[in-house]
């Protein structure tokens, strides 16, 4: 039965499950250094501007509510967690746990998006959308205040972006994991899936301070 | 045994049949046909964007095309032949149809994502065809800011999600080589033994993987200046044009060896099969690819010396610029090393790769001019660069696309194309393509620039050469075209090996079976072994 089952999961063009295994981890590393580059475009452009601007930055940073960004920033790290303990589920065979752990995820995942969409929100209404009718008070430099918010959105808004394709991918494992495709020989899936999750969170520990803690010691 | 030996044996192209087991074919092979369609398609089409170019230019005056309409006609001509033909050319036709089978693996390690990589490219081509139709787009394939953003009124959003898609194509595909290069060789394939066509493709995914998500970022920052005036390039908000340019470049020029690494590697494969030697010093050759992808990411301001960049950084950029040139003239150096006491054979493949090496020497040597800060002043922007940069993606990739093509097309469909006229045609094109584009070295440094439909009427003797070889080129490409098509009914059925070559691609029967081999290679030996290629035979017959 055991051997039935792991050469029903193995794909043609391998020899070995081991390899099969390697090959998709390896090419989901891959996959994520091309994300890298990709958000290392937008960071690039906001230490070139930071460093111009570094003023007019400091204070459309500090219109960030730095409460409700460090909050977010723990939901998504608690994900994080609960992730890594639904690969650890699925290591070891449990399937109820790991139904349960990619729930949780898929739940903080949620909470980080509801809680972004607030605040976004709240940027539309104080009028800190780059536009014709934005404003900000406490500098005169209101272009360059703009591009710090232009940065912030679409910063964040890629991020979130990143985060929805999470989201789909997470119930596509919860619906796999509930059909009972996952084994102790054979979760790659979950494990890949883990990958990318992870790097999700890493780039809003990086987007984190960057955005919101640049100028706290003004305060 | 009668009815064995009369029975069809079964190959790639006929263990299933149907318009549905080609859309839907995971088998590396047929998605490189499906690749071959679509860039042949491509190429044509960029072919006559060329062609109302060069008929504009046989006149000084604007007489055939406005300036707007010639405008479009350059931006499109570079956005398809760059996007469409050029990037995926070698890699995603021959070398997703060789690179499992040389380092003997059934498949890419990705075959369901080398299918996508392909719609990706279709959807990204559908994109600029809708721009193309729907009115075209001006700004140039570098989608210079603030005109791109600002001023141009036509379809430069579509042409951008276009190449945006066609990017991800590229992405991955590269990441599909690398993890198949990795993990997906035969017993016995040690990286040393590689064939060369590997390695160039291998370093080429690296310059995919790490440069392009670039180019996307750059597009949708593009996308979000032009829509939303994001300000990230807007100097009235703070932003800078000019980082435009350094995101664009970071990718672009990488990507010209994107462009030129995998002909590269062809160029190692025919050199070493037609003079029956092993490729000189292939360790060292093997290492150039790499070191030209590296190098390749550190050059990207030396298209933007006069853009207002700092002299210090243009100093920097023009000095690694001629790095480059290191391990480009080792590779040539190696090939003629290799020619050296060779068997030499004057099949069709071997004359592309001699003028594959002669194209590329001259494009090779004219880059170190405009790599040169002082003498780039006085030929930027002008047809000394276009010369310069034909004569490595045509004269180079191109002249190595097509003897690739020859090369390994009776692998491919089973038959030889005419040796003949392939042999005319290959020395049609090599004169026509220096009938085209020698005179644009001249024009370029008595002062032509490019982008321009109208010129001074002493430019005209060189721009009528210069069309004349245009007349003569697109004869030459055209006859490949119809002789490759002729061979698949009427062609001399070919052998498994007809060039007594060593990779394992020749191993397997032509056409191959869908699994490649019968059954997994071992390898025992280096690269390019004649002596015990010979041996094999030999053991075989006897």
């Amino acid at each position: 039965m055991d051997s039935h089952t792991e050469t029903a999961e193995l794909r043609e063009q391998f020899e070995t499950p081991g390899q099969q295994k390697e090959v998709s981890t390896l090419g989901m590393w891959i996959f994520l250094v091309t994300e890298v580059m990709f958000f290392g475009g937008l960071f690039l452009a906001y230490a070139i501007y930071r460093r111009e601007f570094a003023s007019a930055f400091a204070v459309a940073s500090n219109t960030l509510d730095v409460v409700v960004g460090a909050v977010n920033t723990a939901v998504l790290l608690c994900s994080s967690f609960t992730m890594v303990l639904a690969v650890r589920a699925a290591q070891i065979g449990s399937r109820k746990a790991l139904i349960w752990f990619l729930i949780l995820t898929i739940v903080l995942g949620g909470v980080f998006l509801g809680v972004k969409a607030y605040e976004w929100n709240l940027k539309f209404e104080e009028h800190h959308v780059p536009g014709p009718s934005f404003h900000l008070e406490g500098t005169g430099e209101q272009g360059p205040a703009q591009l710090f918010f232009s940065l912030y959105f679409t910063m964040t808004g890629l991020h979130a972006l990143h985060m929805i394709v999470g989201e789909g991918l997470m119930l596509f494992l919860l619906w796999q994991a509930y059909a009972g495709k996952y084994t102790p020989r054979y979760y790659t899936p979950v494990d890949i899936g883990g990958l990318y999750w992870h790097f999700v969170d890493i780039v809003w520990i990086f987007l984190f301070p960057l955005l919101y803690l640049i100028a706290r010691h003004q305060h | 045994m009668i009815t064995e030996a009369v029975e069809e044996r079964e190959t790639y192209l006929n263990a299933s049949y149907g318009i549905k087991s080609w859309l839907l074919t995971k088998d590396h092979k047929r998605i490189a046909l499906l690749y071959l369609h679509t860039i042949t398609f491509f190429f044509f089409l960029g072919g006559i964007f060329a062609t109302l170019i060069r008929l504009e230019l046989l006149t000084p005056k604007g007489d055939l095309v406005s300036a707007d309409t010639y405008a479009k006609l350059f931006t499109l001509h570079g956005v398809i032949m760059i996007f469409f033909f050029l990037i995926p050319s070698i890699p995603a036709t021959l070398g997703n149809f060789f690179l499992p089978m040389m380092i003997g693996a059934k498949d890419l390690a990705f075959p369901r994502i080398n299918l996508l990589s392909w719609y990706l490219l279709v959807i990204g081509g559908c994109f600029a065809m809708y721009a193309m139709l729907a009115g075209g787009v001006d700004t140039g394939w570098t989608f210079y800011v603030p005109y791109s953003t600002n001023y141009s009124n036509t379809y430069v959003i579509a042409t951008g999600i276009g190449i945006f898609i066609a990017g991800f194509s590229s992405i991955l595909t590269g990441l599909n080589f690398i993890v198949t290069v990795h993990r997906m060789r035969a017993p016995g394939m040690t990286w040393f033994r590689l064939p060369l066509f590997v390695w160039s493709n291998y370093a080429t995914a690296l310059i995919q993987v790490l440069g392009t998500p670039v180019i996307a970022i750059t597009l949708v920052l593009l996308i979000g200046e032009r829509t939303l005036h994001i300000g990230i390039f807007d100097p009235a908000r703070g932003g800078d044009p000019v980082l435009f340019q350094h995101l664009f470049w970071f990718y672009s020029h990488p990507a010209v060896y994107i462009m030129v690494l995998p002909a590269m590697g062809v160029i190692s494969e025919l050199v070493s099969v037609f003079s029956k030697k092993a490729v000189f010093g292939y360790k060292v050759v093997a290492f150039s690819s790499v070191a030209i992808a590296v190098l390749g990411f550190l050059v990207w301001g030396h298209h933007m010396f006069v853009s207002g960049q700092s002299v210090y950084a243009g100093l920097a950029f023009s000095f690694l610029s001629y790095f480059v040139a290191i391990p480009s003239a080792i590779k040539v150096f190696n090939w003629t090393a290799t020619l050296h006491r060779g068997s030499i054979s004057f099949a069709t493949p071997m004359l592309y790769a001699f003028g594959f090496i002669g194209l590329f020497t001259v494009g090779g040597l004219t880059g170190l001019f405009v790599a040169c800060l002082g003498v780039d002043v006085h030929v930027h922007d002008t047809y000394f660069v276009i010369a310069h940069f034909h004569y490595i993606m045509v004269g180079g990739t191109l002249m190595a696309y097509l003897g690739g093509l020859h090369y390994w097309w009776p692998k491919m469909s089973g038959r030889m194309y005419p040796e003949g006229w392939a042999k005319l045609s290959a020395l049609v094109i090599y004169l026509g393509f220096n009938l085209t584009f020698f005179p644009q070295f001249i024009l370029g440094y008595l002062g032509m620039p490019r982008r321009y439909w109208t010129y001074p009427d002493e430019f005209q003797v060189l721009h009528v050469m210069s069309t004349a070889g245009a007349s003569v080129l697109a004869v030459g490409y055209l006859m490949p075209l119809i002789y490759f098509m002729w061979s698949l009914r009427y062609g001399p059925i070919a052998g498994p090996n007809p060039w007594g070559a060593t990779g394992l691609e020749w191993r397997t029967a032509s056409p191959p079976p869908a699994h490649n081999f019968e059954e997994t290679p071992i390898v025992t030996t280096e690269a390019y072994d004649y002596a015990a290629l010979a041996a094999m035979e030999e053991a075989k017959v006897g």
